[in-house]
């Protein structure tokens, strides 16, 4: 089920610098989205700025019907939307994409999220705790680029959670990037982890992938690109995934085959 | 009162004037889960062409003033698959079928037409020639008025079906291409494709799109498009299927004003994914309104 129409907008405020919080009304939404899907909003009733924005699902509350988008405001849509009043309505459609799929009993998960990518985490993370026996480990490492970027992982509580932090300017945790807080915790001991989970900007994922190669984690990441329809009919939002043609890799497409793939499918280029 | 919608363009019965522009609503099931397919007039499918074609490298899309720039690049999985995997999805529907085809040489468009003349289920071909955004095919054919009127020859050699000239409005005159077209035995014609275009983003002082130029569609395009239909309507005498920007009833009543015969809605479906039900019923209401009991009355009332 896609639900397109008007939800009323509860929240929208900034949480940390730059990104605001959104929670609309959406019980149908919030029902029945899984982490890593997300919504497209369409940012005015104007021609102008005319597409709709893709935004991940950050967080459900499913006994409240509510969904959470943490967003960031990068340019005139993002702009438009960070204007919205609670009590105002947003024109919604979703939830779109697939999403990830859980890890097997007992498995020991790292999620890794770097800047905004982190959003569409939280919702794994909750989701992870919730359904996974409790000795599936889960460890939730977040980067950003320093430390008032960084969104509060303080809303995630459970016995079995672990969260590292790293910052550019290390201003908080530890100092570098995530993916090298992952790899120094791999190589300090039997810390190992048996599956791994990520979003975050291109260069971090690219090299997430690689590590996760050759260490021989399997897992998933969740991509983007420029996104255009949300349902697959425009084919806008091409993602190279490994082929056997003579390309290398063919184009799937981050609404519909994903955002989320496996990280084994994902193509770059040597 | 009851007011007839259905038109007919060039042999395709249609229950509605509207339909949906190539590359803008997939197959079918990208939509057809968020309205009832049953209630538009036709569906135009994705661009097809013999082989699978992978498409341009990103980025593909980029916004511009009411309009956006795409260059996708024909990606699709060639003829021979949308016949065996989505072809049959769309028999389940009680609408005409119109295969929008592209090629490289004049032979591929015969080729196209005649394996698509033999697929069960399909009502009409769309010849596409005037893509922007291919190397070899489409706009190389359109842009000159004798080869467009060649690659029309070859597909109506090939197939009884109706024969939709899709045209370009990167040419010196709209009129003269729609001419050749006509001579050469298309049954209907499709205007406009989109214009091209280009952007460039001053921060890392590229151009946005991976393919560098690309289609300008949407709002932005629509007073061009509505001058084409009129300027074709006065030239020749086939049905035409106006597009360009559509994105609501009053639009789609501009190009019927202007000589339009059916009209096709494109990017507005991205922004809205129920603008081709919306637009029907605006035209109803419109009907209904303005004491109008068949929408074939105000076909080119504007001249």
């Amino acid at each position: 089920m896609i639900y397109c129409h008007k939800f009323r907008i509860l929240k929208n405020e900034e949480t940390i610098p730059g990104h605001r919080l959104m929670i609309v009304d959406a019980p149908g939404i919030s029902a029945a989205a899984v982490p890593g899907q997300f919504l497209h909003l369409r940012c005015s009733d104007s021609t102008d700025p005319l597409l709709r924005r893709p935004v991940s699902i950050h967080r459900v509350e499913r006994d409240k019907g509510l969904a959470h988008m943490l967003y960031r405001v990068a340019g005139r849509g993002t702009a438009l939307l960070a204007g919205k009043m609670p009590g105002e309505y947003l024109d919604v459609m979703g939830p779109l994409g697939k999403g990830f799929t859980l890890p097997l009993p007992g498995e020991r998960v790292a999620v890794v999220g770097g800047g905004i990518g982190a959003a569409p985490l939280f919702f794994l993370v909750e989701e992870l705790i919730r359904e996974c026996p409790p000795n599936n480990m889960v460890s939730f490492f977040l980067g950003a680029a320093s430390a008032s970027q960084l969104p509060p992982a303080s809303v995630l509580h459970s016995p079995g959670l672990e969260v590292h932090t790293a910052t550019d300017d290390g201003s908080a945790g530890y100092h570098g990037t995530v993916t090298a807080l992952l790899e120094s915790r791999i190589d300090s001991g039997p810390a190992g982890f048996d599956r791994i989970y990520a979003c975050g900007p291109a260069p971090m994922l690219r090299s997430l992938v690689r590590m996760a190669g050759s260490l021989g984690i399997p897992g998933q990441v969740s991509l983007e690109e420029r996104m255009g329809c949300g349902v697959g009919a425009c084919l806008s939002c091409a993602c190279k995934i490994k082929d056997r043609s003579a390309d290398g890799f063919l184009y799937k497409h981050a609404c519909t085959d994903g955002p989320v793939f496996d990280m084994r499918e994902v193509y770059y280029e040597s | 009162m009851r007011v007839n919608l259905a038109v007919n363009v060039g042999g395709i019965i249609m229950k509605n004037p509207v339909t949906t522009a190539s590359g803008t609503f997939g197959y079918g099931p990208e939509y057809g889960r968020i309205i009832d397919l049953n209630r538009l007039g036709a569906i135009v499918v994705k661009g097809t062409t013999l082989s699978a074609r992978q498409g341009n490298p990103t980025p593909r899309i980029a916004e511009t003033p009411s309009g956006m720039l795409n260059a996708i690049g024909l990606q699709n999985p060639g003829v021979d698959k949308f016949i065996s995997e989505a072809l049959p999805f769309l028999r389940n529907y009680q609408l005409p079928v119109i295969v929008n085809i592209s090629g490289d040489t004049v032979e591929d468009y015969h080729k196209l037409a005649g394996i698509l003349d033999r697929a069960q289920g399909v009502g009409g071909i769309e010849v596409n020639i005037s893509c922007p955004n291919v190397k070899k095919g489409g706009l190389q054919f359109g842009s000159d008025p004798d080869s467009a009127g060649e690659v029309i020859r070859a597909v109506r050699r090939a197939t009884s079906l109706p024969v939709i000239a899709k045209l370009s409005p990167n040419v010196t005159s709209i009129a003269a291409v729609a001419e050749k077209v006509a001579e050469a035995g298309a049954d209907a014609l499709s205007m406009i494709n989109t214009l091209l275009g280009m952007a460039i983003d001053i921060k890392s002082r590229r151009p946005v799109l991976g393919n560098i130029m690309g289609g300008l569609s949407g709002p932005a395009v629509r007073p061009v498009a509505v001058r084409a239909v009129w300027q074709v309507y006065r030239a020749v005498k086939l049905p035409i299927i106006g597009m360009g920007g559509i994105t609501c009833a009053e639009d789609a009543l501009e190009f019927i004003m202007a000589g339009a015969t059916a009209v096709a809605v494109g990017t507005a479906n991205f922004v809205n994914p129920r603008a081709t039900i919306d637009i029907i019923d605006g035209l109803e209401k419109f009907m209904l309104e303005n004491n109008i009991k068949d929408i074939n009355e105000i076909i080119g009332i504007a001249q």
